[in-house]
C-alpha cells in the first residue's frame, strides 16, 4: 500500500480539523503518515493530540527553528524526511503557511506541485475548481512525490479515534534555511468567530448595510459563522480587508454562504460560487448575485436578519 | 540598492476565463498588470524613494522582472509609469504552459545575474492563485523568504529589513539581510496612479527582452513539456441555477431559517 504523508497543523495544542480533512482524503489513497513539526522537547505532547483521524503513523521533528525560521526551515525538514522516505503523496492544508512550506519542499524535493485541490483520485490525479468556480480541471503531478495542497472545508472529516505509532525522527536544518528571524508572533486576534477560510458557514455583508454590520454579525454568531464582506465594503472602510471575499480577497468554499446587502459583481462571485449552499438577502429583486442563490429573500436585511437571527437562537436554546 | 519586481500580465479580473488545451485561454481577453502585483511596485517604489530615490533623484534602481507572451511588455510598461527604471522581459515560445516551478525557474536563472539586493512580488496572480512563486524565487536563489507583508522597514546601513507577515495563523516580526524575496499583501499601500508625465517618461525606459538561450535555459525543460505537473482535462462548469426566491412579506427571516432546517443546515 503506498504511502501517503500528510502534514499536521495545530491550533494552539489542538490537532486542527483541516488536519483531519488531509489525512480522510489521505486513507483513500494509501497509509497515512502525520509529519508533525515540534519545538524541542514537544513533540510527544503535540503527536499525543493526534487520537482521531485515519492515521496509522506519526513523524516528529523536533526543532526549535521552525518557530524561529518560519517556512524555510520547516520546509527543509520536511523535505530530508520526504526524500528519505519516498512517499507517493504529501498533503498539506491550502493555507499562506501551507502552499509556501509545499512550494518551497516542491523545488527542495524536485516534485511537482498542485495547490488548492478539492479532491484527489486514488491515482493521484487532483481536482481543481478554478476562475472563479467556472471551471474544473484534474491534473497530475508527472515527477517526485505529488505534493498537493487541499482546500479547507473540501473533505468531511472521518473522526474515528486512532492510535497511529509514533516515531522520533532528525534533521538537521542547514543555515540557508535559518536567513529568515522571527522575531515576535502574534496569534490571529481572536473575535470570537471562526476564521473566514476555514469556516463551514459564512455571513457576509456588502453595500446594502450602508455600513452597519451589526445585524450580518448577529447573525454570524447565531449560526456560530465566519464574517465575510464584500470588496465595496472594505474599501468603504466598513470592515476589515482581512474579510474581504472575491477576487483581490479570499476564496471560500464553505457548506453555507449567506450573502447580505451583496450586489453579487463578477469579483465577488469568484470568491464564493463554489460554497455548497448559498443564501441572499438583498433588497433588489434584479441583483445578480440572485442567479446562485439556493434560497433568496427580496428584502431589507435590516428586518429579515434580526428576525432569522431571533429563529436560529430559539431553535438552538 | 538595486530592487527587482516581478510582475505578470493576467486577463483582466472581470473577463470570462477558459481553459483551451490544458492551459487558459489568453486569446481574445483584455490582458493587463496582475493586480496584486501593483502593491508591489508602489512598495518598492516607497521603499527607494525613503531611500534617497531612483532614476534621476537617486542612487537606487528598480528593475521590473517579468515572464510571458510577447505582448507582457503592457503590462511592464504600467509599472514604469508608476515609476520603475527599466524591464527585463522573459519571452519565449516555448514557455507555454510552464508552471510555477519552471516560472520561478526563469526568474531566479534572471535575477541571480543581476546583482539585486531585495525582489518584491504580489502574493498571487489574480489568474493561477497559486501563492508559491515568491516562496519558491527565495528556495532556488538561496535568499530570506520574508512574504505576506503587510509593512516594510529597510535599514540600508545595516542591509537588512524588517516586515510584519500577516497570515491566518497571524501577525509576525520577521527580520533579515539581504539579499531576501518579499512579498506584500494588498493592505499594506495605496497604489498611485501613473502621472501624465510618468507615462510619457515610461515610452523611452529600456526594456530589454531575452529569450530561453539568452538566459542559458534549455527550452526542452520549460513549458508543458517541462512541467512538473500536467492537466489532465479541463471542462466548464454548468452555471449554478437559481432555486427559490421569495419577497419578504414580513416573515422571510423565518422562511429562511426554516430552509436552513430543511437542508439540515442548522
Amino acid at each position: 500500500m503506498s504511502e501517503i504523508f500528510i502534514l499536521a497543523e495545530f491550533s494552539g495544542e489542538k490537532v486542527a480539523k483541516t488536519t483531519i480533512e488531509l489525512a480522510t482524503l489521505g486513507a483513500r489513497l494509501g497509509s497515512v503518515t502525520a509529519l508533525v513539526l515540534a519545538p524541542t522537547g514537544g513533540g510527544a505532547a503535540l503527536a499525543g493530540e493526534i487520537n482521531v483521524g485515519p492515521i496509522s503513523k506519526v513523524i516528529v521533528l523536533e526543532s526549535d527553528d521552525f518557530a524561529k525560521h518560519g517556512v524555510q526551515a520547516s520546509a527543509s525538514a520536511i523535505s530530508q524526511v520526504v526524500l528519505e522516505n519516498k512517499p507517493s503523496a504529501l498533503l498539506i492544508s491550502s493555507t499562506a503557511f501551507g502552499k509556501e512550506v509545499a512550494g518551497c519542499i516542491a523545488v527542495i524535493t524536485d516534485s511537482g506541485i498542485i495547490t488548492d485541490a478539492v479532491d484527489v483520485d486514488t491515482d493521484l490525479t487532483a481536482t481543481q475548481i478554478i476562475f472563479g468556480g467556472s471551471t474544473t480541471v484534474h491534473s497530475r503531478v508527472v515527477q517526485g512525490t505529488s505534493i498537493i495542497t487541499l482546500r479547507p472545508n473540501a473533505i468531511t472529516p472521518d473522526l474515528t479515534p486512532s492510535s497511529p505509532e509514533i516515531i522520533q525522527a532528525n534533521a538537521a536544518i542547514p543555515d540557508s534555511a535559518k536567513q529568515a528571524l522571527v522575531l515576535s508572533s502574534q496569534p490571529p486576534v481572536k473575535e470570537g468567530r471562526p476564521e473566514l477560510t476555514a469556516a463551514s458557514i459564512i455571513v457576509s455583508g456588502g453595500r446594502g448595510t450602508g455600513g452597519d454590520f451589526a445585524p450580518v454579525e448577529a447573525f454570524a454568531d447565531a449560526l456560530g459563522a465566519a464574517v465575510g464582506a464584500s470588496r465595496a465594503a472594505t474599501d468603504a472602510g466598513w470592515y476589515p480587508h482581512s474579510h474581504q471575499v472575491g477576487q483581490t480577497g479570499k476564496t471560500v468554499s464553505p457548506q453555507l454562504y449567506i450573502a447580505c446587502g451583496i450586489s453579487g459583481a463578477i469579483q465577488h462571485r469568484a470568491g464564493m460560487q463554489t460554497s455548497k449552499t448559498i443564501v441572499v438577502v438583498n433588497k433588489d429583486p434584479d441583483a445578480p448575485i440572485f442567479e446562485l442563490a439556493d434560497f433568496g429573500v427580496v428584502g431589507d436585511l435590516f428586518t429579515v436578519l434580526p428576525q432569522a437571527t431571533e429563529g436560529v437562537r430559539a431553535r438552538k436554546s | 540598492m538595486k530592487i527587482a519586481v516581478c510582475v505578470k500580465q493576467v486577463p483582466d479580473s472581470w473577463a470570462q476565463k477558459k481553459m483551451s488545451g490544458g492551459v487558459l485561454d489568453r486569446q481574445g481577453v483584455d490582458a493587463v498588470l496582475n493586480d496584486l502585483d501593483e502593491y508591489a511596485v508602489e512598495e518598492a517604489l516607497r521603499i527607494v524613494e525613503a531611500n534617497g530615490g531612483n532614476g534621476e533623484a537617486g542612487p537606487n534602481s528598480i528593475t521590473v522582472i517579468s515572464m510571458g507572451p510577447e505582448r507582457t511588455t503592457d503590462a511592464v510598461r504600467k509599472a514604469l509609469s508608476m515609476g520603475c527604471d527599466g524591464a527585463i522581459i522573459i519571452t519565449d515560445d516555448a514557455l507555454a504552459g510552464s508552471d510555477a516551478l519552471t516560472t520561478s525557474k526563469v526568474l531566479a536563472e534572471v535575477i541571480k545575474n543581476g546583482s539585486f539586493d531585495l525582489v518584491v512580488c504580489g502574493t498571487e496572480s489574480t489568474d493561477a492563485r497559486m501563492s508559491v512563486v515568491p516562496a519558491m524565487l527565495a528556495q532556488r536563489l538561496g535568499w530570506a523568504q520574508l512574504t505576506f507583508a503587510g509593512s516594510v522597514a529597510v535599514d540600508l546601513d545595516a542591509k537588512s529589513l524588517t516586515i510584519t507577515r500577516i497570515t491566518e495563523a497571524g501577525v509576525d516580526t520577521v527580520q533579515a539581510k539581504f539579499p531576501a524575496v518579499i512579498s506584500v499583501v494588498e493592505k499594506i499601500n495605496e497604489p498611485r496612479y501613473p502621472s501624465f508625465k510618468g507615462i510619457m517618461a515610461a515610452k523611452k525606459k529600456q526594456m530589454d527582452i531575452r529569450n530561453l538561450s539568452s538566459i542559458g535555459i534549455d527550452a526542452a525543460t520549460v513549458g508543458s513539456v517541462g512541467a512538473w505537473s500536467s492537466v489532465v482535462d479541463a471542462t466548464q462548469r454548468p452555471p449554478r441555477s437559481a432555486g427559490i426566491k421569495i419577497t419578504d412579506d414580513g416573515n422571510a427571516g423565518t422562511e429562511l431559517v426554516n430552509f436552513l432546517v430543511e437542508k439540515k443546515l442548522i
